[in-house]
């Protein structure tokens, strides 16, 4: 027994060890307080200038700036404490336009060869930086219910149009319609046309007192693709309003079938941040004024992406955004970008009464925004901030009707394929597909935050400590080695969590604490092991090998058990829950590693190769 | 090494008595968690919750006084980890405006606070939070139980799940005793004892079975004995340092994580002795035999002597 690692397995280990390294030490830079400044649309350029103008504003009320960068669409200001950040943001934002978002920003401050090889800090939680989260629930039924009633509504339409006589015809519950004639001709006919042209209900002909039925009820597919077209939009709406808000880093997720999660980083006030989230923006179509039309009938817009350039539309509106069923970007015959809207049959109906008679002229799509924007005003010599609701409206598109539109038209016209994405983008962002409202708020405060990671790092430590002590006490010369493969193996864990992206939270930071208490589990079992076999009258080296070759069962089994009941904690937890077992499964794998491995290859650095008398092992037995 | 100079301690001794105070213990629990039921946090509950720093240690009833005068009718007050920290939880689980509402009263009454943290959860996602994690208790012992089943024998399935049942209902009885808050992060404690108590008896289960294929003297009674006198310094170790850490936990963890903490500790303790007087008693009961973990006859016991044997991968090492 000669107890040595072949080379290429000393190699696998060090390399191992060297990445985990690289990819811990972003760690130990901790994250600048900063503020960003993005430009409120795209179109609106963050310069030197504007730069130079806000790290002025803020060196003139005696504010400290660390740094400051443009970067490609935004520049961001290194400060110097969070104090500094909380007072800076106004400072900045009344010292720029409402053309611009500041917003609060922890920068990472990474060194250039570390990112370079796409190394990062861990991000932080909610729970450790500050900021709101937010659950929203869409009302499901609403969006059925609604889908339900423009779909009704379009085949009574048809039946009209084609003279067949029925009576009913409304949404009945459990997702119906009922439709009832009065002979079974009439029915029939009904029923082919219907079959024809709707291929989304189950259809079911029934005669209930005599009176000849046809009933209508959603199919499954049909209902699923209902809800998943209003969480769908409801989330791009979301993540537009978020924009609006300025956060740095916000998160807008989907959750299950019908919820979306909403995470803003660093904003404190729920207040503004549930009114912009909740409010409506919406579009209207208007047609393009007649040059002789009088003063009273016509409004004068600008256009959204270009202020100065106005047109003269009439006052009457033909139709709204809460008309549009769905909005998609494609492209004409020509392969030019285009845009194709769908109406409900309401605003089919109004769209088509009003452009058959006005073909030739140019018909507007209005964006309407209502916003909150913050002003601060001095009032009795104190700073306060007023937050004002705004109605902003610009034209995003104005073309020339070509024929009668109905519930399906296009939009052509369209410089390009970014511009018709995002008009589909804002025609479908325009209104929420169906109603939302919050089931789940939490605010932490940044105080806490701070104090949640003290107390975090503080028991990390401590427990570390206490760790490192006990095996050494215990196990003497190879309870040193298993406190270095310990510290390894939290760089490891620390390095797989750079890597992974994953969000540090305080149940996070509780099992890097439980991992660590358990990580010397492996080497435990091997030390007793290699004791029992020293006990037992077996030479030292053997006592090692044996030791470790025999209690890889155990640690396998045991290992493998626990890793299964944190998948599945993993699997059902939410939020906080999700964060401590997502370390505890990785903290499970980087210590199979480093208490098996790692510490066998430092025992055989140390032990192996050679004659040995005794071990340093602890122990009254092993020392004789 | 089965020739131990000294006789191994007995702990199989105990086994009656063990059952006894287990056996009590589970009575005790589940009459508790009947009785006085859990006090399930907001995570569960739906409702809401606000945090405030005063700028100095308030009296909790003029805070109470205050929102009553409010119109507040269902609500705790409290002290949160310092005297000048309170926090308010109020049941309504529909309004999702309270928070704001209850800063409003606290500060129009002239107190000097800062809002350091506010939570408003639905009652319906309580609920639904509430099924989906008896579901995941349930679902993770039934796992276990199928790993062990396969791995090891089903009577060694029944002996790992049972102590691991065992853990949780006391620690959830502790819980009711002191009606300390049940909330999502003690959950998580919940399935870790799991997980910790299964590594635990995993691991006692793993060399019971070494040696009934090794030692061909003495009975079961023998073989667990040893098995577990062979073991118990792991466990006593094992279980000294993950204590350790909880401890540090538990002091410095701060207010959030201090029930997560108080229900591992628990668990932790419960989790050792039931690996050893639980799940080992359990083997006894069964009648578990050599016979039971003999490979099949027609193998040979050659097999049996190398299935024990590591990877062969791992010998290299």
């Amino acid at each position: 027994m000669l107890n040595k690692y072949p080379l290429w397995k000393n190699l696998v280990i060090l390399v191992a060890l060297v990445i985990g390294f690289i990819y811990a030490l972003p760690n130990l830079f901790p994250d600048d307080y900063a503020i960003q400044i993005t430009g409120a649309r795209s179109s609106t350029e963050v310069n030197s200038t504007v730069l130079d103008r806000a790290v002025k504003a803020l060196e003139s009320e005696g504010i400290e700036v660390k740094s400051s960068t443009l970067q490609d669409r935004d520049a961001l200001i290194r400060l110097t404490s969070g104090e500094d950040q909380l007072q800076a943001r106004p400072i900045v934002q009344s010292a720029l336009s409402n053309d611009y978002l500041v917003a609060l920003n922890m920068a990472p401050s990474t060194p250039e060869w570390l990112k370079s090889l796409g190394a990062g800090p861990m991000k932080l939680g909610l729970d450790l930086r500050g900021g709101v989260h937010f659950l929203l629930e869409v009302d499901m039924e609403t969006a059925l219910n609604t889908r339900l009633e423009a779909l009704s509504s379009q085949i009574k339409g048809d039946l009209r149009e084609e003279r067949i006589r029925y009576r009913g015809g409304d949404v009945e519950g459990q997702r119906q319609i009922v439709l009832t004639f009065r002979d079974e001709q009439p029915r029939a006919e009904a029923f082919d046309l219907i079959r024809d042209q709707y291929n989304q209900f189950l259809m079911d002909e029934r005669t209930v007192d005599g009176e000849r039925q046809i009933v209508l009820s959603l199919s499954e597919a049909e209902v699923k693709s209902i809800q998943e077209y209003a969480l769908e939009q409801n989330l791009t709406t979301i993540r537009n309003r978020v924009n609006e808000l300025g956060v740095a880093e916000p998160l807008v997720q989907r959750q299950g079938a019908d919820r979306i999660i909403v995470e803003l980083p660093g904003v404190q006030d729920t207040a503004q941040a549930k009114r912009v989230l909740g409010a409506t923006a919406n579009l209207e179509f208007r047609l393009e004024a007649r040059q002789d039309a009088s003063a009273s009938e016509v409004e004068e817009f600008g256009f959204r992406d270009n202020p100065r350039r106005t047109a003269r539309l009439e006052r009457d509106v033909i139709t709204t955004g809460n008309n549009v069923a769905n909005a998609q970007q494609a492209f004409d015959e020509n392969g030019q970008p285009q845009v194709n809207i769908t109406m409900d049959s309401v605003g089919g109906d109004q769209m088509n009464r009003a452009t058959r008679n006005a073909i030739g002229r140019r018909m507007a799509v209005l964006f309407i925004e209502f916003r909150t924007e913050t002003e601060n005003r001095m009032v009795d010599g104190e700073m306060t901030s007023v937050d004002k609701r705004v109605v902003e409206k610009g034209i995003i598109s104005l073309a020339t009707i070509q024929s009668a539109l109905g519930s399906s038209f296009r939009i052509t016209g369209l410089d390009s394929i970014p511009e018709a994405a995002e008009l589909a983008l804002l025609l479908r962002a325009g209104a929420l597909a169906a109603p939302m409202y919050f089931v789940q708020e939490r605010t932490i405060g940044p105080s806490l935050g701070q104090k949640n990671i003290d107390a975090g790092v503080m028991s990390v430590a401590l427990g570390f400590g206490l760790v490192l002590l006990y095996m050494l006490v215990y196990y003497r010369g190879f309870g040193l080695v298993a406190n270095v493969a310990l510290t390894l193996n939290l760089m490891l864990l620390i390095a797989c969590m750079s890597i992974l992206s994953a969000t540090l939270t305080l149940p996070g930071i509780a099992g890097i604490v439980l991992t660590v208490g358990m990580a010397v589990d492996a080497n435990v079992l091997i030390f007793e092991r290699i004791r029992e076999e020293l006990k037992a009258g077996v030479p030292p080296q053997s006592a090692i090998s044996a030791g470790y070759s025999r209690a890889f069962v155990s640690i396998f089994d045991a290992n493998i058990t626990t890793l299964l009941v944190a998948v599945i904690l993993f699997a059902m937890g939410s939020g906080p829950v999700k964060g401590f077992a997502v370390t505890l499964c990785l903290g499970i794998l980087t210590s199979m590693f480093s208490g098996l491995m790692v510490s066998r290859s430092i025992v055989n650095f140390v032990y192996g190769g050679r004659k040995i008398e005794k071990l340093s092992i602890g122990g009254k037995l092993a020392n004789v | 090494m089965s020739e131990q100079e000294n006789k191994p301690f007995d702990f199989m001794g105990f086994r009656k008595l063990a059952s006894v105070l287990s056996i009590t213990l589970l009575v005790a629990s589940v009459v508790l968690l009947a009785v006085r039921g859990l006090n399930l946090g907001m995570d569960f509950t739906g409702g809401t919750s606000v945090e405030f720093e005063y700028a100095e240690a308030p009296q909790l009833d003029e805070i109470r006084s205050t929102l009553n005068e409010a119109g507040y009718e269902q609500f705790v007050v409290q002290n949160f980890g310092a005297d000048t920290t309170v926090l308010v939880r109020l049941a309504e689980a529909g309004n999702d405006e309270l928070g704001g509402e209850v800063t409003d009263a606290l500060t129009a009454g002239g107190a000097n606070l800062e809002l350091i943290s506010s939570e408003f959860i639905g009652s319906q996602v309580g609920e639904e939070l509430r099924e989906d994690s008896g579901l995941g208790l349930l679902l993770a012992l039934a796992v276990v139980l199928i790993y062990v089943g396969m791995r090891f024998q089903f009577k060694f399935g029944i002996a790992s799940v049972l102590p691991l049942a065992h853990d949780v209902i006391i620690v959830l009885g502790v819980f009711a005793l002191f009606q300390w808050t049940f909330d999502l992060t003690v959950l998580a404690a919940l399935l870790a004892v799991i997980g910790y108590s299964l590594n635990d008896t995993i691991v006692v289960a793993d060399r019971i079975r070494e040696n009934f294929r090794k030692m061909r003297v003495g009975d079961s009674w023998h073989v667990i004995n040893t098995s577990i006198h062979q073991t118990i310094s792991r466990t006593i170790n094992t279980s000294g340092t993950t204590l350790v850490v909880l401890f540090a936990l538990y002091l410095f963890g701060g207010e959030a994580i201090n029930n997560f903490a108080l229900a591992l500790i628990i668990g932790v303790i419960v989790g050792t002795y039931s690996s050893i007087y639980v799940s080992a008693n359990l083997l006894i009961a069964f009648g578990v035999s050599r016979e039971d973990l003999m490979l099949p006859a027609k193998e040979g016991a050659a097999d049996a002597e190398e299935e024990e044997q590591p990877p062969e991968w791992l010998n290299r090492m």
